[in-house]
Parts: structure tokens; sequence; C-alpha cells
């Protein structure tokens, strides 16, 4: 099946790859800013892949990249060895602020995309269904938005990414504006989630514990320009469960993975001091 | 002394001060706010009683409750208030409705396509700093002095104020709103019907609701010039006879068709938007 905004080219390996990718954004009366350098990643089927970063290194910016929302300046992204050039429905995300439509109720909002996608009334409501229950909003599917918390949309953001079934899941911060307790929860829900229905999910956050936790593999980025600092391995057994975080492999990982952050952070810092203009 | 004459000390009963009541932002209960709100209408009443029962003030410039509460039911008895209120409402009510129906759509082009935002902001910027009272002249020459001139006073005072609040509505529709709606799927038609116009009716009804302050405030200029009916024509024709207590008539009741427009909106808008964060 060739997937929408996507068009053919020869090569193929692994499910998303990025090839030396390079964003430049330009502003009015402002410097030209490398947002991300020649970066270049692998993600394979079904593996969850996390990115950490100091703030302003093009985290955010690298999903928006593969969801279709901004092009290269250089550099390209392939999906199933296809160039992604537009956004499209097998590229789901979630987002960090809440972003449900205040108009609909839960069950319209997980609705939204089998429904603009044509799909029949029977089946949008069946796949409502399972994916509400899925995160565990059963019984709210009549609520609006701002009748729930702060995690219980978050919960309904993942349902309505799910119910496309995409092949792909980005998720951008989607739990950083929760209280620790909430989040640890989320965590634990989206890793659940995924042992049942398992996706490609690039996963992007400045929490090392949440990176390490939910991702196989973490890429951790430079100071802009954003660049690839390290590639590094959690391998740890799964499923996991929050325990893990306390485990000595995983506090090796973490304190391997935060040195990197802290150098990083500061580097980030010492730019936002300097004087502005070269 | 045993265990169950130990009693938690019971909170001390807050006692309400005007310190209490004047703290920024802080709820008051509602009997407090109902309390004021009924003081504040009887200490009008009360004050308006005493100039004039009182003789402060000449019943030629301020005439007494009885006696405007005498006119209003004269006026309501021989149909001059209805039909003055009916031709006013009618000329309103259409220039407002055609101001909606042009507005609304080109505001939400304005702000959600920047090319449309360029092709029309500067015209609408220059126009809307022309009071409208200085096209009167214009508009009687264009138009005549019948009823569509008096539309037309209502339809420029609010279709361009409107466009550019619609717009600003329209621009402030969350980026991130838009940008899932493509991850999901969504092509650029469903994007602007399915999220983009939902996401704006909250702020278009609030828009329409102070819009429509903003038209009685056209129309009594426009009935002040020129007409042979309406409430601004009711009141202006009652200065030349000097009875006032007909002009205090006329006012009361512009003040309490807007207050009743103002309430009806606020009503629609709990009523059919009932997910708005307003409602």
């Amino acid at each position: 099946m060739v997937a929408e905004g996507v068009t053919e080219v020869p090569v193929a390996a692994a499910k998303l790859s990025l090839r030396e990718i390079t964003v430049v954004f330009r502003a009015r009366r402002a410097p030209e800013v490398v947002a991300i350098d020649r970066l270049s990643l692998d993600v394979a089927d079904r593996e969850i892949v996390s990115i950490v970063g100091p703030s302003g290194c093009g985290k955010s910016t690298l999903l928006r990249l593969v969801a279709g929302l901004v092009r290269p300046s250089a550099g390209e992204i392939l999906l199933d060895g296809r160039v992604v050039t537009d956004p499209g429905a097998e590229r789901g995300m979630v987002f960090q602020s809440y972003t449900l439509f205040p108009w609909l109720t839960v069950q319209g909002n997980v609705e939204f995309g089998p429904r603009i996608r044509g799909m029949p009334e029977e089946h949008c409501r069946e796949v409502a269904a399972r994916y509400i229950q899925m995160v565990g909003l059963t019984g709210f599917e009549r609520a609006y938005p701002k009748e729930l918390s702060g995690g219980m949309m978050q919960r309904v953001a993942i349902a309505r990414a799910l119910a496309n079934d995409p092949e792909v899941l980005l998720m951008d911060e989607p739990f950083g504006a929760l209280d620790a307790q909430t989040r640890a929860f989320m965590q634990e829900l989206l890793l659940d989630i995924w042992q049942k229905t398992p996706k490609t999910i690039l996963f992007v956050t400045h929490d090392i514990d949440e990176a390490l936790f939910l991702g196989s593999r973490v890429y951790v980025m430079t100071a802009r320009p954003g660049r690839l600092r390290a590639e590094v391995s959690v391998a740890l057994p799964r499923p996991r469960t929050l325990e893990i975080t306390t485990s000595e492999e995983f506090v090796a990982i973490k304190r391997r993975v935060l040195a990197m952050i802290r150098e990083e952070a500061g580097k980030a810092l010492g730019m936002e001091t300097a004087p502005a203009v070269p | 002394m045993s265990l169950a004459q130990v009693r938690p000390s019971s909170p001390r009963r807050a006692r309400r001060t005007i310190w209490d009541v004047l703290r920024p932002h802080e709820p008051i209960p509602r009997g407090t706010y109902l309390a004021i709100l009924a003081g504040s209408g009887l200490g009008m009443v009360a004050a308006w009683c005493a100039l004039t029962y009182g003789g402060v003030v000449a019943p030629l410039f301020l005439p007494s409750p009885t006696t405007t509460i005498r006119s209003g039911i004269t006026l309501v008895a021989d149909g001059t208030l209805l039909q003055n209120a009916e031709a006013s409402l009618s000329v309103i009510v259409t220039g407002w409705a055609l101001a909606v129906v042009a507005g609304v759509p080109i505001g939400i082009l304005m702000g959600s396509f920047k090319a449309v935002e360029a092709l029309i902001e500067p015209v609408i910027d220059f126009v809307r700093y022309l009071p409208v009272s200085a096209l009167i002249p214009l508009l009687i020459l264009y138009i005549g002095i019948g009823t569509a001139e008096k539309v037309a006073v209502i339809f420029i005072g609010t279709f361009f104020q409107l466009v550019l609040l619609v717009a600003d509505v329209a621009a402030h529709v969350p980026r991130e709103q838009i940008d899932v709606s493509y991850t999901l799927g969504a092509s650029r038609a469903q994007v602007i019907r399915r999220v983009l116009l939902p996401a704006t009716l909250p702020g278009v009804m609030d828009t329409l609701r102070i819009t429509m302050g903003w038209a009685w405030t056209y129309l009594v200029v426009a009935e002040l010039v020129s007409a042979d009916r309406g409430l601004g024509f009711m009141i202006l024709d009652s200065m030349r006879g000097f009875f006032v207590d007909r002009i205090f008539v006329g006012l009361a009741t512009i003040g309490g068709l807007g207050l009743g427009f103002d309430l009806a909106f606020k009503w629609l808008h709990r009523r059919l938007l009932p997910w708005s964060p307003k409602a």
C-alpha cells in the first residue's frame, strides 16, 4: 500500500530513516538558525526510539519533519524506503499541548481520523470503543475535553492517534505537562498498549528516565545546531515496569546519558549568554 | 480528662469583613453578590426619587419616576412606543444581520489566510477609522433618507469592526489543532471545514454579541439625523415639545432591549455551544 504524501524511491532498509537532514530557519531581522545539522538516524519496525537533548536542540522539529509538517532544507526522510513529503495518516502524532478538539466529545475526538477518511459509521464506533477502552476511559465517551483532567486529555490524544492505526507514532513530549504520578502512570500505560499493538514509536522528551524506560535505543542530541551526539542502547528486558528504573543497569546507563546531557545543556546556556550577533 | 472530652478546636467562624469582599479576583458568596447587585439597582432608583420628589432638580430636566411611568403607560397604550421600537428593531436587525452574513466569512478568511489579510486589511483599517456619523451626509446623498439609509449606517458601523474581530478569532485557532488534523489524515478542505470553522464558533458568538451592542449606538445616530419613526426619532421629537419624561421612556426602552439582546446571546452561547470554555 502506498501511503499518502509519500513517493516511491528504490532504497529500503529500516522502517523509518532520516538521511543527512538539515533544517535552516530564516527569519526577518535575525541571523539564520541552523536547527538541525546533517542528522541521520534509523528506526526499526515496531521499535521504540527515544530522543533526548537540551532545550532548543531541534527535537520537536525532528518530529515535525517526520510528520511532514516541516520540510528539510537538505536531506530526506524515508518511510519504508519512500520519501516523505507531506503529512499523512500513517504517521500519527501526539503533541505536548492539549490538542483535542474542544467541540467534539471523547468519542468524537477518537473517531476523528477514521471519520475523515470516510470509514463506515459502524467501523468508526467500534474502533473508538476499542481505543477508549485501551486508555481506560470507558464511560467518558460523551464527555467534552473541558470536563477532563490533563492526564485524561492526553490519554484521549493517544487513543485518537492510535484509532487511525498509524504505522509510526510520533510523540512530542506528550507527558511533559503532567504531574509526576500521572506521568509515571502514562508511561506504563503506553508500554502496555505497545505490548498489545506494537507500533514504531519515535518519542521525544527531555526526561532521561522516561527516554530510557520507554526506548530500546536512545539518541542523544547536541545543543543547537542539533546533531547526533550518541546512540545509547537500552538492553533491558521487556515487558518493563517502573521498578526497572531503580535497577543497576538502568542507573548505569542513566549516569552516562546524564553526563552527556549536562555537557550539552551547558553549551546551550553558554551560547545564550554570549552576544547574539556574530 | 477522658479522651471523649478532647475535641478538635472548632475552626473559628470566619468573620467576613469588607476587606475580604475586596480581595482581587477572590470569589464572594452568592448572597453577598446578589445583595450588592440589588443595592446598586435600588440605590439608583432611590437617588432618582430623592432628586425629583425632593425638588433638587426641576422636573423640566429630570422627570420623577411616577411621571415617567405614567408617560410610559400612555406611550404603550396609544401604540407609539411599540411602533417606534418595532421600526428601530427592524432597522437594527437588518443592518446587523447583513453585516454578520458578509463580515463573518470575510473575517474567517482574513484570519486564516495571510494572502486574504494582505488583500483586505489596508481597506478595513482605513475605513474603520472613519466615524459613521461623518458618512451620513454621503449616505443621504447616495441612498436618501429612508430605511435603507439607516440600515446602511448600521451595516457600515458594525461590518468593519466585525471583520477585524472575527479575523482575530480565526487567527488565534491553536496551530497544533491544525497540525494534528493533518497528521490524522485531513485534507486542507477538511481542516477548514471540520477544525477551523468549529474552533472559531465561541469567539464568533462573542463578537456577534459585542457588535449588536454597537449597532444600537449607530441606530440612534442615524435616527437623530433623519427619521420619521424609531426610538431615536421619538427621543428627538419629544425634545421639541420638552416632553422630557418621554425621552426617559425612550432611553429606558433602548437600555432594556440592549440588555435583553445581551442576555439572549449569553443564553444562546450556553445552549448552542455547551462545549465552549465560556459556556
